[in-house]
């Protein structure tokens, strides 16, 4: 498995992930001998194997429909980079 | 009596319970240590000399009308993934620099519930995502046995601490071995409870499905008493299992005398080195002797572990790491032109290379054309092991075999190949996909450099793995082994 | 060329829980940004999602009344992307296995006739929060109170063949939900809304054209509007020539006109995996018996009955079943007078339902609520009043001046049925008007109305019309 400078692209920019033209070769390369060991996997028959999504087999619970948290608002924005009125400010958004 | 800083949490409660020592005593000590030489290993990112002679003075007051229980009053360290209310919490990330959690990891609550002291947040892999403690952004820990080595990782900061007498125990967490693996090169008893054992809520997630927060300590039997402390079900975690928790600290001494141990022949392999492969079987030979009958066991999907992790994980990763959008807390990079702009680059400033390696990974496994290549296949590969251990199972009470394959090796000396470093995990990897309790107990050193016999049970079997961790520390003192310079 | 045009909907609407889907916060709307967004909300490291059990139920109750099969076992899944009202950079939804699949839903047609909609499936989400665009120094401002908000989105199969089908179904799914009782419809304020899939193919062809997708529609006027600009737009891509892109569209109201959605350019790629911080969604068939027997009638179900067992006309029971409230509040008009089901269906309809508009109320807010309607429509079936004089006891009801009954009395508003009383009335009438008396004796019979009036105006309209005219016509003819 070996992946093209392009395709490394196309992935940064789906993970939202900066990777500067200067990276992007090594980057490639330690990417596609990752995806060359898991390639591994590719030989094994799993033909009939459910997926296993979780390490327990369990159910899930549930939560009584009840209202337990209250404003914290200025305790949880203390961490934010920018706000103002209250709201959390981005780069503008166009739809 | 040995020195304060090389007791064992057992003992430090005894000192306690009679009087021979305060929490505040042994809290400056700790801390006095803690200054005095972490410059030499790097394991603390933040040291909380505040928040821990405040609960110490705490605890001595609750000591002194009588309340409290073992652990009241004993510090320890939690690894820097886990939230502690108004306490800078980054993961060891850049991302997470100036990070200050505004509520409780259950696994803090509980313990600062319990009494004990917390004396600061230790370093780790970058969003545990390492197995040398080298990508972390506040720079690489060293092993206090060799300050050239790496301790292990992720949790390699609560290792080389607990290791180097900083702190008498510390917290962890494990997805692929990072409690196990890191125990075993420093010479701890490294504990990686079930899956659903101990609560994940306010435990920074790196692998969902994977994660579970454990102990690293001088013994099983601080293990134990500090396990009892932090498991049980939590109404906040869907994963968290509703099952009573057993009184670990009774059950040390339960361990069966005609033990049945699973050696899978798939752990003694060619890339085991050969001295670690004798150390280990000197192991099983003293279980032998007290009684414990070894059955050859087979694995055979267990050579898949590395690649299905390295599928799973990843997977897992790229989703619970795309919080970090530099909106809500966390790095965010200056001037942004646009939207696009200000993901990318603060993600790309706020992550180190080993975390965007895994994010790519995962993203790419999961995107239209390979999730069924990768994701699905790994998720089945992953049934495939479990059931090559629930078969195991059925004829042994425990698995035993290696923790690494090789004692600590050098900083920088698997840096350069990811793979390398990641083939590090092949022995632990396959209990974590399986959610089994796994346990890495001092084995034996190697010119000086400790190795790991690692012990494998069904699941919610920490009483029984726990007990044969403690038996077999009642014959050895690997456990109590000290590295030159640090006594 | 005549062309087909096919519709799909998706309708998001929000549940009307206390708490959140996966956290304790409130789903109040209209807080100050912000004050509703928990850590879980807000995605915050460390943090982990619990699931609402009434959001369980309300799933089952929509699948229950649709005809959907209730699966045993389904699973939620992270939809990935990146957005600003998305805080954890990902949606917690449901992908392969929804919770409710494969019902249906009849709706109405212009001339009467009865079309079914298929309900492919429904699933749980969560909402997002609201990038608010005024301008904040060239940003946008975020609101997080949204955020995980309870929602299920209803997706149908293409089953509409014009707007007028799109927004018959929208209505029925709008009604249902607030019958069960699971959400409280309210448009405005987002809790219902919709995604329109919409193509056209050839009339007979049998594969389903190139569809747009148009986002976010939350009023059955711009539904209509958008799918009919959106109809005629590709009828025109195609009449020149051209192709239709498949691409997610906006409906501008002030433009009446669709257009491409600048941050759906992008082609999404959302990498859905099963939520690994969620287990499987296991439904016991109990729990489905168990809230099968508490589903109310349904409102098909309803109108038919109303009009067999009350005679009223399919019509009048569809506008009584509008919903629930209407319908438990004529029921209960019924049971206080159960000799006069029609009229008391004409009240309802007529002034109830007039007042109701004019002060802008939902009848659950009537000002007279239905014993106390029950009591004057009593009064009008026993002859008491006139149907007249019932409007305006109807207004001092409905300005709060006492029952029926107390306002007949406090008011002399009772019929006159004293024939003796009545004719001496009459004779006073035709003494005043001699000529108009002799014009009705002739046979000019238009005058009848005349003195039937003006019998009326001397009695303050407290006489029984039909009897006045047969006093009358006993006199004069």
């Amino acid at each position: 498995m070996s992946l093209s400078h392009d395709d490394v692209r196309k992935i940064a920019r789906l993970a939202r992930l900066n990777v500067s033209d200067a990276e992007v070769a090594e980057v490639a390369d330690k990417l596609s001998s990752i995806l060359g060991m898991v390639g591994q996997l590719q030989a094994t028959n799993t033909a009939g194997v459910a997926p296993m999504a979780h390490p327990l087999d369990a159910a899930q619970r549930l939560r009584p429909d009840e209202v337990t948290e209250s404003d914290a608002r200025d305790a949880y924005q203390a961490n934010a980079p920018q706000v103002e009125n209250g709201l959390y400010l981005v780069p503008r958004v166009i739809e | 009596m040995s020195a304060l800083h090389q007791a064992t949490l057992a003992e430090l409660g005894d000192l306690i319970a009679r009087r021979e020592v305060s929490a505040v005593e042994l809290t400056r000590h700790f801390l006095d240590r803690i200054s005095a030489l972490d410059a030499q290993l790097n394991s603390f990112i933040t040291v909380l000399p505040e928040r821990a002679l405040a609960q110490a003075k705490a605890a001595d007051a609750r000591l002194a009308r009588g309340e409290g229980g073992p652990l009241t009053g004993l510090p320890i360290a939690h690894k820097d993934i886990f939230c502690a209310r108004d306490t800078r919490t980054t993961c060891a990330s850049r991302m997470l620099e100036g990070f200050v959690a505004p509520y409780d990891a259950t696994v803090v609550q509980r313990l600062d519930a319990a009494g004990v002291v917390t004396l600061g947040k230790t370093n780790m892999d970058e969003f545990a995502m390492g197995s040398s403690n080298e990508t972390s952004f506040f720079g690489p820990v060293r092993n206090p046995w060799d300050t050239a080595r790496v301790p292990g990782g992720s949790s390699g900061g609560s290792a080389a601490a607990v290791a180097a007498g900083l702190a008498p125990a510390g917290t962890g967490t494990d997805t692929g071995g990072s409690i196990r693996q890191p125990a075993a090169l420093t010479g701890l008893t490294g504990l990686k409870p079930t899956y659903g054992r101990v609560s994940r809520w306010g435990m920074i997630a790196f692998a969902s499905s994977l994660d579970q927060a454990g102990t690293l300590t001088r013994s099983a039997e601080d293990a134990a008493l500090l396990l009892a402390a932090m498991a049980g079900f939590d109404a906040k975690d869907s994963t968290s299992v509703e099952a009573a928790v057993p009184d670990y600290a009774a059950a040390l001494n339960a361990a069966p005398e005609k033990l049945r141990i699973g050696v899978p022949k798939e752990f003694f392999d060619e890339g085991l080195a050969p001295d670690v492969a004798s150390c280990v079987r000197e192991a099983l030979a003293e279980y032998e002797r007290a009684g414990a009958t070894l059955v050859e066991i087979e694995l055979p999907n267990l050579h898949l572990s590395v690649p299905t992790y390295y599928v799973v994980a990843p997977a897992e990763a790229s989703s619970n790491l795309s919080r970090f959008d530099g909106v809500r807390f966390g790095h965010r990079a200056a001037d942004p032109a646009d939207l696009l702009d200000l993901y990318e680059r603060s993600r790309g400033e706020g992550f180190g290379a080993e975390v965007k390696r895994r994010i790519l990974t995962g993203t790419y496994v999961l995107s239209a054309g390979y999730y069924d290549a990768y994701y699905l296949k790994a998720q089945q590969v992953r049934q495939l092991i479990t059931n090559d251990f629930a078969r195991a199972f059925e004829s042994v009470d425990l698995i035993m075999g290696p923790t690494t394959p090789t004692p600590a090796f050098e900083l920088g000396a698997k840096t350069a190949d990811p793979v390398q470093m990641y083939l590090n995990d092949i022995y632990t990897i396959g209990v974590n996909l399986a959610g089994l309790p796994g346990i890495s107990v001092p084995c034996g050193q190697i010119d000086g450099l400790p190795v790991g016999l690692q012990i494998v049970a069904p699941h919610f079997g920490e009483a029984p793995l726990l007990a044969a961790a403690h038996r077999y520390q009642q014959a050895t003192d690997w456990h109590r082994r000290w590295p030159a310079g640090w006594a | 060329m005549t062309w087909e045009t096919v519709i799909g909907l998706e309708i998001h609407t929000q549940l009307a829980t206390r708490s959140k889907i996966f956290s304790g916060s409130a789903t109040t709307y209209g807080a100050a940004p912000n004050t509703q967004a928990s850590l879980i909300d807000l995605g915050y490291p460390g943090v982990l999602p619990v699931l609402n059990a009434e959001v369980v139920r309300m799933a089952i109750r929509f699948g229950l009344a649709t005809g959907c099969t209730i699966a045993p076992r389904s699973i939620f899944a992270r939809k990935n992307y990146f957005y600003p009202d998305l805080p954890k950079g990902y949606q917690i939804s449901q992908y392969e296995l929804p919770i409710v699949h494969g019902g249906h839903l009849d709706i109405e047609l212009a001339d009467g006739a009865r079309k079914r909609i298929g309900i492919t499936r429904a699933h749980l989400e969560e909402d997002a929060g609201k990038s608010l665009h005024e301008d904040y120094h060239g940003m946008t401002g975020v609101d997080l109170n949204r955020a995980g908000t309870p929602l299920i989105e209803i997706v149908s199969e293409p089953d509409m063949r014009s707007a007028e089908e799109a927004v018959a179904y929208m209505r029925r799914i709008h009604q249902l939900v607030r019958w069960l009782g699971i959400s409280d419809g309210n448009m405005q304020e987002g809790s219902f809304r919709c995604d329109a899939n919409v193509s056209i193919r050839r009339q007979g062809e049998p594969k389903l054209g190139t569809r747009t997708e148009i986002k976010n529609l939350n009023s059955f006027r711009f539904v209509d509007r958008a799918i009919r600009f959106e109809v005629e737009r590709q009828i025109e891509v195609l009449e020149d020539g051209g192709r239709v892109v498949q691409e997610t569209r906006l409906y501008d109201p002030d433009a009446d006109a669709t257009r491409p959605m600048r941050s759906k350019e992008e082609a999404n790629d959302y990498r859905y995996f099963p939520d690994p911080d969620l287990l499987p969604v296991v439904i016991e068939d109990a729990l489905i018996e168990q809230l099968r027997s508490t589903l109310p009638e349904l409102p098909e179900a309803r109108r038919a009955r109303l009009g067999t067992q009350f005679g009223l006309s399919d019509y009048d029971a569809g506008v009584l079943t509008a919903s629930r409230e209407v319908a438990d509040y004529f029921e209960a008009v019924v049971a206080s007078v159960p000799s006069a089901p029609k009229l008391a269906a004409n009240w309802v309809m007529g002034e109830l339902g007039g007042a109701l508009n004019r002060d802008g109320l939902e009848i659950g807010a009537s000002r007279i609520d239905a014993a106390a309607l029950g009591g004057l429509v009593a009064r009008i079936e026993d002859e008491t009043i006139s149907g007249k004089i019932a409007k305006e006891v109807f207004e001092a009801m409905w300005a709060g001046e006492g029952s029926a009954d107390a306002i007949i009395e406090a008011k002399g508003l009772r019929q006159i049925t004293d024939t003796g009383a009545l004719e001496a009335i009459v004779d006073e009438v035709i003494a005043a008007n001699p000529s108009q008396a002799d014009e009705l004796r002739a046979g000019k019979d238009k005058l009848l109305g005349f003195f039937v009036g003006q019998v009326m105006k001397r009695t303050q309209g407290k006489a029984n019309p039909g009897q006045v005219n047969a006093l009358i016509r006993a006199r004069l003819k």
